[in-house]
């Protein structure tokens, strides 16, 4: 690796933790603004303007508080808890594509953090890890609620990842058909979803070439059964089961203060973003959008695809604080019920219709 | 003797630094479950005295049972009450409420003040329902004078506390949302319930504690303007209503959430003397102001909402019919206001009005009598109650002849509700025991007064 690649490499990086500490912190801000909003409230108002900074004055506070270390604690796992939350989520963010390569002299420079061709699966290793964080913390707390709490997240993680495993496949699959051999690759996967679906059917060609050539059109099901898991995964509201406020106080960050749970929170904002992103990525084209390359200034050209990325995202996270604000939350054995009895067959179900559809697809109907 | 030196051992204080600590928890005395208790206790509290047949008798025995305590503090119990829950997992086994940490002596209190006064007293008793507790306290002492009040302030006092039903229904309603993890539902209550604190604080001068009903009437007439505003809130309220069950009633979430979870039969609410809302989800028609109708209620015309199964879900409809029904009266009384004395003309009782005071000797002498000795209330007991947003809250007061009750009790439903509450949780999940507590809105200041 040359001097000039590996700058390249610190540079994106740096500009994709940078861009994750300020999305959060902005989102955070967001999601009180929008449950302000709904729930006839003003929300944050007073540092800065429209409390935008309210976020970064909390911050600064947990910083400087004590972190209370309870007595019945074991200590190493309690005080490495934290950081298992918060290391996985920056690392999941890391294999998003959050915006249109761009050369600088002859070197290519990717807007991602790194680009594996076993992306997805890392993904779906960090988002696991990220559960002994939650696991460990309500163990290690020795007090009733963060263990009950901890108890509740075993079991949701596991149910639901599953479910979101299996809708992962399913646009694996269906995005294989659409270029040179499968990926696992979110750039790759991301490119081929550029387009329209224009060369679908001659006779829809009029309205199909508005139509972009996202998975989301013929993945609709996998989508819906994502979205449900990932809500479910970054436990939030009605799956948020595991800190339930009203029944289990804090759950497993209740014996937490100061800048460890600061940590924990950060860590749970920072999720809500990543498995937003990951949706979009996977089901709405990423940076995919048109750029009017050549109608436009480059630099509009080359800045709007972070755009389009950032708009689908925020797309999804809203849809993330509107159901906190709307939902009840469901009950520890509804939870299972959802998971086990609905998505997981229902998942199943759509991996078998679409194999098959991508296979008549491929090789005709097995009677011709 | 062994016992005596136990409690001696303990008394030491855990000192930071220590290894081994010597820290023993401060105890409620008889109060607390514990994980060895004899058999019968034990049938107390797993509900086994009173039949009820709908526990499911799941055995997952594996002697991981824990002891975990909800509340004074905690985010869901309504105030200070406190919950010993015996967890095996996430089932509830046994549990206990335990109460005391808001008690302040408020019937004590009582007899040393005057009856005139008593009214500040008992209005900070059920602090989401004062105008009720001050209305059971009045028509208790105008009871033993044997005064009569007039029709105005008889209708103002319906119009008051019908009012007070809705806006604290709409906390019960609010809490429950909350609860249940409907966060929206918890500020769109309160925000409801404003409309009528605003009412309220227009006629009384305050939100809460209104020492507004008095001996002999009300304290003051009701503010000009006030059939706009009763309009306005008549209005409002519906569209309102109807907004909270496309948030609620509609939500299969809420749905599963609710119905079939903290059931409570019939059978069990009358041996627990449960009253109101619960009492009636349950299928019992009961209502005070039917059987035992208060300050003229019977010459309007309401339904008593009634439920069937006696569910958490039952007691969200009842209160949601209930502010419904309460409305019907409302807009009956504004029609039918009728003129005259908002309080009975016997200035042994009421105050004379200000502007006499200036110009008559004998009313400054009555007006410093009541205020200083207060009037006389003769010798006798009585009992009347009053159906408050949470059940029958009745007083009971004593009287030597003073110008003092010589006792004054309150029947106070959240107390006698929350009795229920170790049978309606045996063998639910942990997060129906915040579902149930919720919708059985107990008001501490009630319970512990």
């Amino acid at each position: 690796m040359s001097w000039p690649e590996f700058w390249i490499v610190v540079l994106r990086v740096i500009l994709t933790f940078g861009l994750l500490l300020v999305v959060t912190i902005l989102n955070v801000w967001a999601e009180r603004k929008i449950l302000a909003k709904m729930q006839s409230r003003i929300g944050p108002s007073r540092a800065g303007p429209y409390g935008i900074l309210q976020t970064l004055a909390d911050g600064m506070k947990l910083f400087f508080k004590e972190s209370i270390t309870p007595r019945k604690v074991e200590l190493g796992m309690y005080v490495l808890a934290p950081f298992l939350a918060v290391i996985p989520a920056f690392l999941i963010f890391m294999m998003v594509p959050w915006g249109r390569p761009f050369m600088i002299g002859d070197h290519e420079v990717t807007l991602q953090g790194a680009d594996l061709n076993v992306g997805l699966l890392f993904i779906l290793a960090m988002s696991s890890m990220a559960v002994y964080a939650v696991i460990l913390a309500g163990w290690s707390s020795g007090s009733t609620y963060p263990l009950i709490g901890g108890v509740r997240a075993t079991a949701q993680a596991i149910s639901y990842e599953a479910a979101m495993g299996l809708a992962m496949v399913a646009v694996v699959m269906f995005s294989a058909t659409q270029g040179d051999g499968g990926t696992l690759s979110l750039a790759e996967i991301v490119e081929r979803q550029s387009g329209t679906w224009g060369d679908l059917s001659p006779a829809l060609q009029p309205v199909l070439q508005f139509v972009p050539r996202w998975n989301v059109f013929p993945q609709i099901v996998a989508f819906v059964i994502f979205f449900i898991a990932i809500v479910a995964e970054t436990n939030r509201a009605p799956f948020d089961l595991v800190e339930a406020e009203q029944e289990i106080v804090g759950g497993f960050h209740t014996e937490y203060s100061g800048i460890r749970f600061a940590m924990f929170f950060l860590a749970e904002y920072i999720n809500i973003f990543s498995m937003s992103a990951i949706a979009a990525t996977l089901f709405l084209g990423g940076w995919n959008g048109p750029t009017f390359d050549g109608v436009l200034p480059g630099f509009v050209s080359a800045v709007l695809p972070t755009i389009y990325f950032l708009a689908k995202t925020y797309f999804l996270v809203f849809l993330f604080f509107w159901l906190r604000a709307t939902l009840p939350r469901l009950r520890y054995d509804q939870l299972m019920q959802l998971g086990w009895k609905r998505l997981i067959p229902g998942a199943l179900g759509w991996l078998i219709v679409s194999t098959l559809v991508i296979s008549f697809r491929q090789f005709g109907p097995p009677w011709s | 003797m062994s016992d005596e030196t136990k409690s001696t051992e303990t008394v030491d204080l855990w000192i930071a630094g220590t290894e081994e600590s010597q820290f023993a928890p401060t105890d409620e005395g008889a109060q607390e479950i514990s994980a060895e208790e004899s058999e019968s206790r034990l049938d107390a509290q797993f509900g086994r005295v009173v039949e009820d047949d709908y526990l499911f008798d799941e055995v997952v025995d594996d002697g991981e049972r824990m002891i975990v305590n909800m509340g004074p503090q905690h985010p869901s119990t309504h105030g200070v009450l406190r919950l010993q829950l015996e967890l095996e997992g996430e089932i509830i086994r046994r549990s206990k409420p335990i109460i005391g940490y808001l008690h302040t002596g408020m019937e004590k209190t009582a007899e040393g003040l005057t009856f005139s006064q008593g009214t500040t007293n008992v209005t900070r008793m059920d602090y989401l329902a004062p105008l009720h507790g001050e209305l059971a306290y009045c028509l208790a002492v105008e009871e033993l004078m044997g005064v009569e009040v007039p029709p105005r302030a008889d209708a103002i006092r319906i119009l008051m506390t019908e009012l007070n039903r809705v806006s604290s229904h709409l906390v019960a309603l609010a809490t429950n949302g909350m609860d249940i993890g409907a966060v929206s539902m918890m500020i769109y209550g309160f925000r409801e319930r404003e409309l009528i604190l605003d009412f309220l604080e227009k006629t009384t001068g305050l939100r809460m504690n209104h020492n507004y009903i008095r001996p002999g009437g009300v304290a003051a007439d009701l503010h000009p303007g006030w059939k706009d505003d009763i309009a306005v809130i008549l209005e409002e309220m519906p569209i309102r209503f109807a907004q909270y069950d496309d948030l609620l009633r509609n939500n299969p979430i809420w749905l599963s959430r609710t119905k079939g979870v903290g059931v409570i039969t019939p059978e069990e609410a009358i041996g627990y003397a449960i009253t109101g809302p619960a009492l009636r989800a349950t299928g019992v028609d009961w209502d005070l102001r039917k059987a035992f109708p208060y300050s003229g209620i019977e010459n309007y015309e309401f339904d008593v909402p009634l439920g069937s199964k006696g569910d958490v879900y039952d007691r969200y409809r009842v209160r949601v019919d209930e502010m419904h029904e309460s409305l019907k009266i409302v807009e009956q009384v504004m029609d039918a206001m009728p003129k005259g004395d908002y309080r009975v003309d016997d200035r042994k009782v009421t105050p004379p009005p200000r502007a006499r005071i200036d110009e008559s000797m004998e009313a400054l002498i009555h007006h410093f009598k009541l205020f200083t000795e207060g009037f006389k209330v003769p010798e006798g007991e009585t009992y009347v109650a009053v159906e408050s947003p949470r059940g029958e809250l009745g007083c009971y007061l004593v009287s030597d002849g003073g110008a003092m009750p010589y006792r004054m009790h309150t029947r106070a439903p959240s107390f006698a509700n929350l009795q229920a509450l170790p049978i309606t949780m045996a063998d639910s999940l942990m997060a129906d025991t915040v579902a149930t507590i919720a919708s059985m809105d107990p008001v501490m200041g009630d319970v512990d007064r």
